[in-house]
């Protein structure tokens, strides 16, 4: 499986991992993974330790899971980027609305 | 005389008439004789007339049986001529004596005829033997030099193959044993564009050529898609791939690939088949990174796993990975060093000392004499500050050529291949071909791949971005494109690139054409990052124009944007502020 779920033990807490390319066929299991049983969720994380690849349409997918965590209130961390995904983010100011780390 | 040829035999014996009895007996027998008076007489004609049989008297005048049968050996040397006594003797202690001094036999007198005939054939039979296997011995001899020698250029080969790269940096050491030719050990390292470096240890079931023939297209993939800016696991997944193809069941290669990053401080560290990877942290506690997948070459691609842990690190920490054979080690009683043993040589290990010198030391002194079975390869790597690692793209493997620099190229994708075929991978490695360009992969991969995203789905699938305003639209969108995919027909995309050279780097232009309608591609690129933070009322697209113009010196659409061209100056890009170094 490309994308992986892991809930924390009090379950506020979901990370979503994404594994290899980061891009439109990934679509519909991203969206599947964070809007399923997800009542308790207060925080999200996508952890991108094992993407390789990140393109412009994923970015879009980040800012749908943005406004569904609840816009500028929301809680989104990236976390263990690689250089080249990381660029990605910079250069299109992804840090001004993401936390990541 | 039936059973062969006859022989050349030649006699001492200073009795005439014995002397004449024996050999009209032989020449009846058919057989071709020389008689001698004496022992000097035999040993004088020996090496002119070469008999294949000689038969001695013991005791004559001049030079005796005993003391010719010496000299006779002697000049034989490897070959076998077999000496026979003729002897009247019946003493047990004189006849032993005959044969101490080199007889092979003897015969007494009177003579038997029957006898004679008899013992001849056996000695010719053991003669005829003896001289098969010096021949297949000489024979051996010879084809197993050839073969060293051939081994022994094809290992040259092999080492300018196998361990150019990174291995001499200042932060690796390593110890790759000689106990063959070719042993079933690989171990490379590269750098990598953007920094960092990989490093691949294994180990082939197997041993010799067979070996080396394995590790030739690993090192190709390795290095060849390690300096062009590859991941580990897209190396791993690749090497995987051919050596399932190219191996047959049962061989397969045990690996440890390593993606060190220096600048975040971090490893991926992928395991399939080795003794636990030590990662010694500054300070003594260490962590083991054991085999969590099979080795490579045994699952095909949908089933293999590339997942690389990530292990965050600090300056000072170390990095130990080692092949079977340090396990594997053994003393004179045949114990194996075993992991007990390696745990405790590092537990004791002496402050300050490179964990790899302690546990080659440890080894040497376990096995003591043994060090012909020395068949091991370890490597260390010490994390360090990016700073101190002096990486650069000039230690990247290149070809004799400097590359192209000065090129032109058309690549025009149709129909429904469209549908089945990425051209992405392929232009990027045309565009790799440029050295200098290669420390940019990332860039050129994103340029490229929102270029041809825009084409397909804007272009020639007319798709609007307006879709994606909604988590229902940008579902609708994906799934209205490969509805709209499975259609396509009498359309194109064209990619045509433009490579030449700049006083100051290189200039690449990318040219992205397609059958479409157009798009609106005006209002799409007014989507400025900077209206957007704070920005309550964000659009979810538009981000693959915005990239495009910030890692390109230019972009410009035309023909109702069914015609992008963007410029790439790729030393001004490095210079670029913000950019990554």
């Amino acid at each position: 499986m490309p994308i992986n779920t892991h809930r924390s033990d009090d379950g506020h807490t979901l990370t979503i991992r994404i594994e290899g390319r980061f891009d439109f066929s990934t679509h519909q299991a991203f969206r599947n993974a964070y809007e399923q049983d997800n009542q308790e969720v207060k925080e999200f994380v996508v952890d991108l330790s094992q993407t390789t690849y990140l393109d412009s349409s994923a970015l879009g997918m980040l800012l749908l899971l943005r406004d569904y965590a609840g816009g500028d209130g929301a809680r989104i961390e990236l976390k263990n980027c690689n250089n080249d995904v990381r660029r990605i983010l910079t250069i299109s100011n992804f840090e001004q609305l993401f936390s990541i780390k | 005389m039936t059973d062969s040829k006859p022989l050349r035999i030649l006699i001492a014996d200073d009795s005439d008439s014995d002397r004449l009895i024996l050999k009209t007996l032989m020449k009846r027998l058919g057989h071709q004789v020389r008689a001698t008076a004496n022992g000097s007489e035999a040993v004088a004609i020996f090496p002119e007339y070469l008999p294949d049989v000689v038969l001695l008297d013991v005791m004559m005048p001049v030079m005796d049986g005993i003391t010719a049968a010496r000299e006779i050996k002697a000049m034989a040397g490897e070959e076998l001529v077999p000496v026979i006594f003729l002897t009247s003797l019946t003493d047990a202690g004189a006849l032993a004596r005959c044969l101490d001094a080199g007889g092979d036999d003897f015969l007494t007198k009177p003579y038997n005829k029957i006898i004679i005939q008899a013992k001849l054939g056996a000695f010719n039979r053991m003669r005829q033997m003896h001289k098969t296997l010096s021949q297949q011995r000489d024979l051996i001899r010879e084809r197993n030099r050839q073969l060293l020698e051939e081994q022994q250029l094809a290992k040259r080969v092999f080492d300018n193959i196998a361990h150019t790269g990174c291995l001499n940096a200042d932060n690796i050491r390593h110890h790759v044993s000689p106990m063959s030719i070719f042993n079933g050990d690989i171990l490379f390292a590269c750098p990598r564009p953007a920094g960092g470096m990989h490093i691949l240890i294994g180990d082939f079931t197997g041993h010799g050529l067979p070996a080396a023939i394995g590790a030739l297209p690993i090192a190709e993939i390795f290095y060849g898609m390690t300096s062009m800016g590859f991941s580990g696991n897209d190396v791993l997944r690749e090497v995987n791939d051919k050596l399932g193809r190219i191996l047959p069941t049962g061989m397969f290669c045990c690996a440890a690939m390593i993606q060190a990053d220096f600048h975040l401080n971090q490893l991926r560290i992928w395991n399939g088949g080795l003794p636990d990877v030590v990662l010694l942290r500054k300070g003594g506690p260490r962590e083991l990174v054991p085999s969590r997948h099979l080795p490579l070459g045994v699952l095909d691609s949908a089933r293999f796993d590339a997942t690389m842990e990530l292990f965050h690190t600090s300056a000072g920490d170390t990095l130990l990975m080692m092949t079977d054979g340090v396990l594997e080690a053994e003393n004179e009683q045949a114990e194996r060093y075993g992991e007990g043993r390696l745990k405790q040589a590092l537990d004791t290990a002496p402050a300050g000392e490179p964990p790899i010198d302690t546990v080659l030391g440890a080894i040497r002194s376990f096995t003591g004499e043994q060090s012909g079975h020395d068949d091991l390869t370890l490597v260390s790597l010490d994390m360090v500050v990016a700073s101190d690692f002096h990486e650069s793209a000039e230690r990247l493997p290149q070809s004799a050529l400097k590359g192209p620099a000065q090129w032109h190229c058309v690549y025009e994708v149709r129909d429904d291949t469209l549908a089945q075929f990425s051209p992405l991978p392929l232009l990027l490695h045309i565009c790799m071909e440029v050295p200098g360009l290669r420390r940019k992969s990332a860039d050129i991969y994103t340029l490229l791949s929102e270029l041809y995203t825009n084409a397909l789905e804007h272009g020639v699938l007319g798709l609007s971005s307006d879709l994606k305003t909604s988590p229902d639209g940008f579902s609708y969108y994906y799934s209205e494109r490969e509805r709209r995919l499975e259609q396509v027909s009498g359309h194109y995309i064209r990619f045509t690139l433009t490579h030449s050279m700049t006083r100051k780097g290189g200039k690449l232009i990318i040219t992205c054409e397609d059958s479409g309608q157009g798009f609106d591609h005006s209002s799409q690129i007014t989507t400025g990052a900077a209206d957007e933070s704070g920005n309550a009322n964000i659009k979810y697209s538009g981000r693959g124009l915005l990239l495009m113009q910030k890692l390109g010196h230019s972009l410009r659409y035309s023909e109702y944007g069914s015609r992008a061209e963007i410029v790439y100056d790729w030393e001004l890009a490095i210079k670029q502020p913000g950019g990554w170094s």
